[in-house]
């Protein structure tokens, strides 16, 4: 398969860049796969699963929304928050649906709660996903 | 003439400081390590958001229905200056350079007859401002006692700037921070955020790019991508601002140091002087008193 190159990065650091032989990701209106010469798109992620497959090798990480960018020179995905496979736990999401739920509370002012509520739903609906 | 006992005072005094300065200046050689590397973990992001949003906006065109947080609400008479400073002090110019360019802009705003909000992020930026804008500041978000900068903390502020952009209080905003180039060159800066301005070179490179299709359509996918533009500029705001303190405050404590010893020697050079002064000024009586018997 022929490879292109493909980037996650979250405002905090970028955490993949290389070529990659496809990548399927969750998108708003159903999940995606990119292989080379994709056309050009652009979508909102819902909560769920990036694979990333390079050569023989897979990898995971779950993605709280976000946005997907194809274009000609490559994929990058502009993800929200990326738990790596081994660190999600049903206990710490649980955590972090609890802190967002506090968040939830103690926002004041429309665009805070919009902001909140959407970031404890997305992790609610990826706890649903992935059945923990 | 101070007498030996006040010279070995100030000597001593003088070290002291020396070694607190010393220690400063490696504290914040080992924080600004860890500042960069996190300014420039956030960066690959904030460029390709940038990107994505200059694809976008030349995909929209001058469409009128294109919303208000890029294409402004059509006047400019009242401004939002979103100062971002540090909470503490010693650090050479760092807090008065950002403070002065938000001052010169506000000065330069009220002179049109606009109106000027500030909103200072960091309490020094505020200490500055509170002279001259006591009346503007309309609030002070401290970052006292954030031990490490993440996205959650730039979130809310990003809110807040849209939420008052949506009851309309202010019709133009600016971010202030300082840009790190080196330890010894940070460049305050001002960054519009509403409405949004693309650099021009992100513009052409993009411009030639084939025609998009989005999922679900345009308008929603900018609805969305606007507001975290916003906390992701300011994010990326006290990202560089936290590496230029720190870089600010090295080669400020660098030039103490040095200075510091400089004065040591020159104290102690005076200290010696005037020791062998005594001694000889004693000599003198004696030899002079043996010779008179």
């Amino acid at each position: 398969m022929a490879a292109f190159s493909f980037e996650l990065v979250s405002p905090e650091k970028l955490l993949f860049s290389g070529d990659v032989d496809a990548v399927v990701a969750p998108g708003v209106e159903g999940e995606f796969t990119v292989l080379r010469d994709h056309a050009p798109f652009l979508t909102t992620l819902k909560p769920g699963v990036i694979e990333i497959d390079v050569g023989s090798k897979k990898e995971r990480l779950f993605v709280r929304g976000g946005f997907a960018d194809v274009s000609p020179t490559g994929f990058t995905v502009l993800a929200d928050q990326v738990i790596p496979l081994a660190d999600l736990t049903a206990a710490a999401l649980d955590a972090d649906i609890e802190a967002a739920e506090a968040v939830l509370q103690a926002a004041v002012g429309n665009e805070s709660q919009r902001i909140a509520l959407e970031k404890r739903d997305q992790l609610r609906e990826l706890k649903a996903t992935l059945k923990l | 003439m101070p007498s030996l006992k006040d010279l070995r005072n100030r000597i001593s005094s003088v070290k002291a400081t020396q070694k607190i300065t010393k220690a400063m200046q490696m504290v914040a050689a080992a924080k600004l390590r860890r500042a960069q590397l996190a300014a420039e973990a956030a960066r690959p992001y904030a460029e390709r958001m940038e990107k994505v949003l200059a694809s976008l906006k030349s995909g929209l065109g001058a469409g009128s229905n294109a919303p208000a947080l890029l294409a402004g609400t059509g006047s400019d008479q009242t401004h939002l200056l979103v100062v971002c400073s540090a909470e503490r002090g010693l650090c050479g110019g760092f807090n008065a350079s950002i403070a002065r360019l938000a001052r010169d802009k506000a000065n330069a705003l009220l002179r049109e007859g606009k109106s000027v909000k500030i909103i200072c992020v960091g309490k020094k930026a505020n200490d500055v401002l509170r002279r001259q804008f006591g009346d503007k500041i309309i609030e002070l978000i401290e970052l006292r006692g954030i031990k490490s900068l993440n996205y959650a903390i730039a979130e809310p502020i990003g809110a807040k700037i849209i939420e008052m952009f949506h009851r309309g209080e202010f019709d133009v905003a600016t971010l202030f921070f300082s840009k790190f180039h080196s330890v010894i060159l940070q460049v305050p800066t001002a960054l519009q955020l509403i409405p949004l301005q693309i650099p021009a070179k992100t513009a052409v490179a993009t411009g030639s790019r084939a025609a998009y299709e989005y999922e679900p359509d345009e308008e929603e996918i900018l609805t969305a991508l606007l507001p975290r533009n916003i906390s992701v500029q300011v994010f990326r705001a006290l990202l560089e601002n936290a590496a230029s303190e720190q870089g600010a405050r090295m080669s400020a404590m660098d030039s103490a140091t040095r200075n510091a010893g400089e004065m040591i020697k020159k104290q102690t050079m005076l200290y010696n002087r005037s020791r062998q002064a005594m001694i000889t000024k004693e000599l003198i009586e004696i030899i002079s008193g043996a010779e008179a018997l």
